[in-house]
């Protein structure tokens, strides 16, 4: 087996390199929030969360909080639910959730629940079920899932459901391995697993991975180092992933790394980022390799961090201020 | 970078300008020892600068619409722009088939700002459906499976219409590339959802003959089989009960080319008590790799074969052995 090349991993994170016409680097600017999660918790995986000073960083997420209780993608930018869960997760890592408005933020969450259950990602009303996952992994974080319909939330989820088992974005959309993460996540956190027809979805999953060991995203297309984030967490989620080759993935993604500057690719021999840095790294986690830490499939975090999994009793709790609920 | 028309002129850097004369500038602040260091180019870095003196003035004039424009050119993916920019055309009542035109340019070059699209054609009606339509087609002339532009397309004609070319549509892109996964999906929404065509009972039997035409010119495809098990849907006897089927099954095994989705029909088949012909199982045998499998129960036999032709998901096909019904 090929080596995991774990301090090029973390120099890589540390000290992403300074090209001034840098194009990747300039796109960045707006989601860093993202950036920010990606790499934090590639490093607590790799158990070198201390290498960065936790103050600075809380302190800098703090200020890319908008008043309305959502973060925005860095300091000033406008507030969406994509980098409001990234935030959370960052201040979860460093066990910091406590210097929150829980209120505040999960007002703004709750605010973007739509009559039919699903999510916006903000004012401007787009919907997908990305959303609906960042909400309910964000407020189950918070311990205030109570703040939204999740009876509706799930119907919603469910509506999305396709033929062949999988999930999309929106009802009739095609499926899609990060789309079925999203909703196969949610699910998981809210105790409504039994919605997912596992045998079915547990095909789909495994049929995702091609000759090369990788795994793809839909039918067709090539492996990317992501999915064996969300095709590999999905299956473990609906207790699948002994159907897919382990071995060969492991090696899959291991071929993907940057073995002089460090870093991983979306597949073997392409340009690094840190977004495939974390996937490939979370993967491997998933898969056991060894000096890991392990990480939790559905919250995307470490299962040492403290606040994460609202326990089912709770959920149960939750249910009753809603009337029928769909049991576990 | 996305440039349009502006490439052709030098730029001139924005302190320079005098209609900015009275601006005082705003630079980003990353934080004093930022986690994900991005770097960002002079020009760039200008251009935000005076964006964020305006944003913050919450200055809704013509010189900003423009500012905006140049700024969405350097980095289209900057969400706090857009919504900016949207603020400032109802602001100064912008005509926005105008506005539609820059965005199709923008959307062109970074093709998931959706969003976007969708509130300027929801203001606009259903008079843009063709030009929605078109639009996508254009990015699908490039990209076949881009994920958003075909969320986008469902949107367009579940909330604008223009369903009449759509079936045809996916006759096309099927005609470019048959593994295209996104069609046989968007070829399933028309047949299910079009109001013209009157559902999926009375498309079915034209759409198994697509689908079994699909399989045998290239029968390693995963999507018409998916689509063909689709069109069954709730109604699996139906599925098992219709002759082509099975005899699509016989024709791939016979022609002894790629027969892994073959084999998986038959164990469906069997799985729904299907009584097997002779022919069929002599097929399935003839197709089998040495040494033979011996299991004298014939669904167990193709879970046999199976996991030597398959042997990336022999886990999976080993459990679908532990499955098959008792047999009649």
């Amino acid at each position: 087996m090929a080596e995991l090349m774990t301090e090029k991993h973390v120099k890589y994170i540390l000290s992403v390199e300074k090209k001034k016409d840098d194009f990747e680097s300039v796109v960045m600017e707006h989601l860093r929030v993202n950036g920010a999660y990606w790499g934090l918790t590639t490093l607590d995986i790799l158990g070198k969360l201390d290498a960065v000073d936790q103050d600075e960083v809380v302190s800098w997420i703090m200020q890319c909080q908008h008043e309305s209780g959502g973060f925005g993608g860095n300091i000033g930018h406008d507030p969406h639910i994509l980098y409001t869960l990234s935030a959370i997760q960052v201040l979860a890592l460093f066990d910091k959730i406590d210097v929150l408005d829980v209120e505040n933020v999960a007002n703004y969450i709750a605010s973007l629940q739509n009559e039919d259950g699903s999510f916006s990602g903000d004012m401007w009303g787009e919907i997908d079920t990305r959303f609906s996952y960042i909400a309910i992994c964000s407020l189950a974080l918070l311990h205030r899932l109570d703040k939204i319909n999740v009876e509706r939330a799930v119907k919603y989820i469910v509506s999305c459901k396709n033929l062949d088992g999988g999930f999309g974005c929106t009802p009739g959309a095609e499926s899609h391995a990060g789309q079925i993460f999203c909703c196969v996540g949610a699910l998981a956190i809210t105790g409504s697993l039994h919605h997912v027809d596992k045998d079915l979805l547990g095909w789909w999953l495994c049929e995702r991975q091609v000759k090369s060991g990788g795994l793809n995203g839909r039918p067709e297309k090539l492996p990317d180092v992501c999915y064996s984030w969300w095709v590999l967490s999905s299956l473990i989620m609906i207790d699948r992933v002994h159907w897919i080759d382990k071995g060969k993935l492991v090696n899959f993604i291991l071929d993907c790394q940057d073995k002089e500057n460090g870093g991983i690719s979306d597949r073997p021999d392409d340009a690094v980022d840190v977004f495939h840095t974390y996937f490939g790294v979370a993967g491997l986690s998933l898969l056991e390799f060894p000096g890991l830490k392990a990480i939790d499939p559905a919250y995307a975090l470490p299962v040492d961090v403290g606040y994460k999994k609202v326990e089912l009793n709770q959920i149960l709790t939750l249910s009753n201020g809603h009337g029928k609920f769909c049991g576990t | 970078m996305n440039r349009g028309v502006e490439e052709e002129r030098a730029r001139i850097p924005m302190s320079q300008r005098p209609e900015w004369a009275d601006i005082r500038p705003v630079p980003q602040y990353d934080g004093p020892n930022p986690v994900v260091p991005i770097a960002y180019t002079d020009e760039f870095s200008e251009t935000m600068d005076y964006f964020r003196a305006v944003y913050l003035a919450d200055e809704r004039s013509p010189r900003a619409l423009q500012l905006t424009k140049e700024a969405i050119f350097l980095n289209s993916g900057n969400y706090t722009v857009w919504q900016f920019r949207r603020l400032i055309l109802d602001a100064l009542n912008v005509d926005l088939h105008e506005e539609l035109h820059f965005v199709d340019q923008i959307t062109k070059d970074n093709s998931k700002n959706y969003q976007i699209w969708r509130w300027v054609a929801e203001k606009l009606g259903t008079q843009i459906a063709s030009k929605e339509l078109e639009f996508t087609r254009e990015i699908f002339s490039q990209d076949a499976k881009n994920y958003h532009a075909w969320s986008h397309r469902q949107w367009v004609l579940q909330a604008l219409g223009g369903w009449e070319n759509e079936l045809a549509y996916c006759d096309e892109l099927l005609e470019d590339d048959i593994f295209n996964n996104s069609a046989w999906n968007q070829r399933y929404f028309v047949v299910t959802r079009s109001p013209l065509l009157g559902g999926l009972e009375v498309m079915r039997d034209s759409e198994v003959a697509f689908a079994i035409k699909a399989i045998l010119a290239k029968p390693e495809n995963e999507s018409p089989w998916r689509y063909l098990h689709g069109l069954y849907k709730n109604d699996v006897n139906s599925l098992v009960n219709d002759p082509r089927v099975a005899s699509v099954c016989l024709d791939v095994l016979l022609d002894k080319r790629d027969c892994v989705h073959a084999l998986n029909m038959v164990l469906d088949l069997l799985s729904h008590h299907h009584q097997p012909s002779n022919e069929l199982k002599d097929a399935v045998d003839a197709v089998s790799p040495d040494p033979k499998p011996s299991d004298s129960n014939f669904a167990e036999r193709v879970c046999s074969i199976l996991q030597l032709v398959d042997p990336i998901r022999a886990s999976y096909w080993r459990w679908r052995k532990t499955s098959i019904p008792a047999q009649d």
